[in-house]
């Protein structure tokens, strides 16, 4: 018999809130993060919004409770937090106890520092501080969230688009499954960086207004940041440590849409397969999902190939569904770990969150998304999707236990 | 004008890197999106960056891109037209 | 079940070989070559040319490997997977993106280059040429870890999510650019010479003089 996946902990450090308590408040008041860009020096500060976590390096620093002098970039600094509140919240002080794995996603690793060094020695190759590129590698993140938690059995690092940090879930609750691991902490961090706002700019996929995930009239994304970590632990160990379970990881699915290389087809051919792969892994019917947290990233493209999708599946009328995106922006390789987190803690609180700020039904579907907070307990089961670049498309689904 | 569709003919190739083609296997009426070149949506976009780079002109949404990119004599009218204001 | 390598492709060093295909071109530079490669083994697909540098060394790499194999007619889409890594990611795209946005007076970012600014791009380039819908996924680590690949390969295999799976190596850098691709199979569907599918082989393999 295969062991079951418990989530024991979770971290989460987001535009809207810097730790769990934080984050449920705004969750539930329909506090959204997005607003006017204050701390990344963008030309594009006046002209796009976006959902920034309002701290500096220094505070960043000083919440980790870093004091060394080690260039940490800012997706590190974020990854730490997150990891650390998980661990913490998982009670988790010794971690050689068991065989334990760390699985981080990313999409732009520390490219903050490394835009903070090119802009001078772009000018004078003799200007720029070095030492500010030593984390610019997508796995140097990784490299310094395992360093400061300690982990060395398994460590690995994802990069696949704005799946990232499902996929590093579905690549840890696997191994634990399988018996290669124990404990595995996954999750995903992207800091907002000039690199994603010039590059989403170009693709002119950027709302200049705060975005409108599922709505007739909405038009395009705004980035976010953050970070989102899971404790995820064999069910026997679980069991052996008394450990109080958050809920079950019962079924992930991927594939690919093999359709362009940023576009979802039509019809969301990836997406209706990453969905019903994950429902055969939890041997759930589509009846038995009660909350569906959407990709819903706000685009024409998306929310439309998605929404056919979820159709396709779960017919004319699919569980209740909504977007958080409207609350935290597109946070990228983060956003499946950040989503995940806000799946547990609706488990553990018995809320669907709205989609805010939808009004207009889309015309081409035939259900419109969560639109206030619904109280509902028990949720037993939570479907999350995480969609990329590359078609690379992934479901999660997490039960309550 | 007849200048101008020639000259748009080979940026169109370089920036797209439609390397196996030649100017003269473009017909400057044809729709450049159904078929024909076999262009997608970030083709669009990128031509949009090219009427930015080389001509200096600003196409404002989707929308009036579809209209300015329907064909390379749509493109080179919208070069004219607004090169003259 | 042991699983096989039924193919393996190596592009690095101006030289290109999966089974029976070989090429090699000293008298190019760099990325050139993969360009002349393309041309010489008569691949009709002009979107190869839009590609950036990454993406085309992987699509290359998966046409020589599957070029005398009955993938397609052995398997169903979904059923065929592609995990890949690298070092750089797709560091060699990230720097021109860069470079297009940190001049106020050429800015003039590239909505083509910035689709390429993810490793994972190239993963769905493959699917989109193969019609590939199986499982996909990028991994970055500091050198080819045939430990990794292995074990999560063969758990795929093992727990049929695949039945057939691309995987390897496909790094490229600004001045340099190495690929070692591999074909796993629950068994061998030709006559090859049947080689394990074990970390040791791989690790065989891609040491191998080429």
């Amino acid at each position: 018999m295969p062991e079951k996946v418990f989530i024991t902990g979770v971290g989460i450090i987001s535009s809207i809130g810097k730790g769990i308590d934080e984050t449920i408040d705004s969750l539930k008041n329909s506090r959204s993060g997005i607003g006017v860009i204050t701390l990344l020096e963008t030309a594009y500060k006046n002209e796009l919004p976006a959902a920034e976590v309002k701290a500096t390096h220094e505070d960043l620093m000083e919440i980790a409770g870093i004091k060394d002098k080690r260039p940490y970039s800012r997706t590190a600094l974020l990854g730490i937090i997150a990891a650390r509140q998980a661990l913490r919240h998982a009670f988790i002080d010794d971690i050689a106890a068991y065989r334990t794995g760390l699985i981080s996603a990313t999409t732009v690793g520390g490219m903050d520092k490394s835009e903070v060094f090119y802009r001078p020695f772009i000018e004078n190759k003799r200007h720029g501080r070095l030492r500010d590129i030593i984390t610019h590698d997508c796995g140097d993140s990784t490299e310094t969230i395992a360093d400061y938690t300690g982990i060395r059995d398994y460590v690995s690092t994802v990069s696949t688009a704005c799946s990232s940090s499902a996929n590093a879930l579905l690549l840890g609750a696997r191994l634990i499954k399988n018996g290669l691991l124990q404990r595995v902490l996954v999750g995903g961090v992207d800091a907002l960086t000039l690199f994603t706002i010039n590059g989403f700019n170009s693709l002119m996929i950027l709302d200049k207004n705060p975005c409108r995930p599922f709505d007739e009239e909405r038009n395009g994304l705004n980035l976010g940041e953050g970070a989102g970590f899971l404790m995820l632990e064999a069910e026997s160990i679980a069991e052996k440590e008394k450990k109080s379970v958050l809920c079950e990881i019962s079924g992930y699915g991927n594939a690919c849409d093999a359709f362009h290389q940023t576009a979802s087809s039509p019809e969301g051919d990836g997406a209706y397969l990453s969905m019903k792969k994950a429902l055969d892994t939890a041997r759930l019917e589509p009846s038995m999902i009660d909350y569906i947290n959407a990709h819903g990233t706000g685009t024409k493209n998306n929310d439309l190939s998605e929404g056919k999708a979820i159709e396709r599946l779960f017919g004319n009328t699919p569980p209740p569904c909504s977007s958080t995106k409207a609350y935290t922006g597109h946070t990228l390789g983060a956003a499946g770990a950040v989503e995940a987190v806000f799946c547990v803690l609706a488990i553990q609180n018995g809320i669907i969150y709205p989609n805010l700020r939808f009004q207009k039904q889309m015309s081409e579907l035939s259900f419109s998304p969560v639109v206030a907070l619904q109280n509902r307990k028990p949720l037993k089961h939570i479907m999350s999707n995480s969609f990329g670049f590359g078609g690379n498309n992934t479901s999660l689904i997490f039960s309550a236990i | 004008m007849e200048n101008l569709v020639e000259k748009l003919k080979s940026e169109i190739i370089e920036a797209l890197n439609l390397a196996e083609m030649k100017p003269e296997q473009i017909d400057e009426n044809a729709p450049l999106f159904v078929d024909g070149l076999g262009l997608d949506s970030i083709d669009a976009l990128e031509l949009i960056v090219l009427l930015e780079k080389k001509y200096g002109l600003k196409v404002a949404n989707a929308e009036e891109g579809k209209k300015v990119l329907y064909s390379v004599n749509s493109m080179a009218e919208f070069i004219t037209r607004n090169k003259k204001g | 079940m042991p699983y096989t390598i039924t193919n393996f492709c190596i592009i690095r060093n101006n030289k290109a070989q999966a089974g029976s295909l070989s090429y090699s071109d000293t008298s190019v530079a760099g990325h050139e070559f993969l360009i002349k490669a393309y041309q010489h083994f008569g691949i009709s697909y002009p979107k190869f040319y839009k590609m950036d540098n990454l993406s085309r060394l992987g699509f290359l790499s998966v046409e020589l490997l599957l070029k005398n194999h009955p993938v397609h007619q052995l398997y169903k889409p979904e059923d065929v997977g592609i995990i890949l890594s690298n070092a750089s990611s797709s560091l060699s795209t990230d720097i021109i993106h860069q470079r297009s946005i940190s001049n106020r007076s050429e800015y003039f970012p590239s909505p083509s280059v910035f689709v390429y600014t993810l490793p994972n791009v190239m993963i769905g380039e493959i699917c989109i040429r193969h019609k590939f819908s199986g499982e996909g996924c990028f991994f970055i680590h500091e050198r080819f870890n045939a430990a990794f690949l292995h074990q999560y390969v063969k758990l795929l295999l093992d727990n049929r999510i695949i039945q057939c799976s691309i995987t390897g190596w496909v790094e490229m850098n600004e001045q340099n650019y190495e690929s070692v691709v591999y074909l796993i199979e629950k068994q061998s569907q030709t006559n090859n010479q049947i080689v394990n599918f074990e970390p040791g082989e791989l690790n065989k393999i891609y040491l191998k003089d080429s």
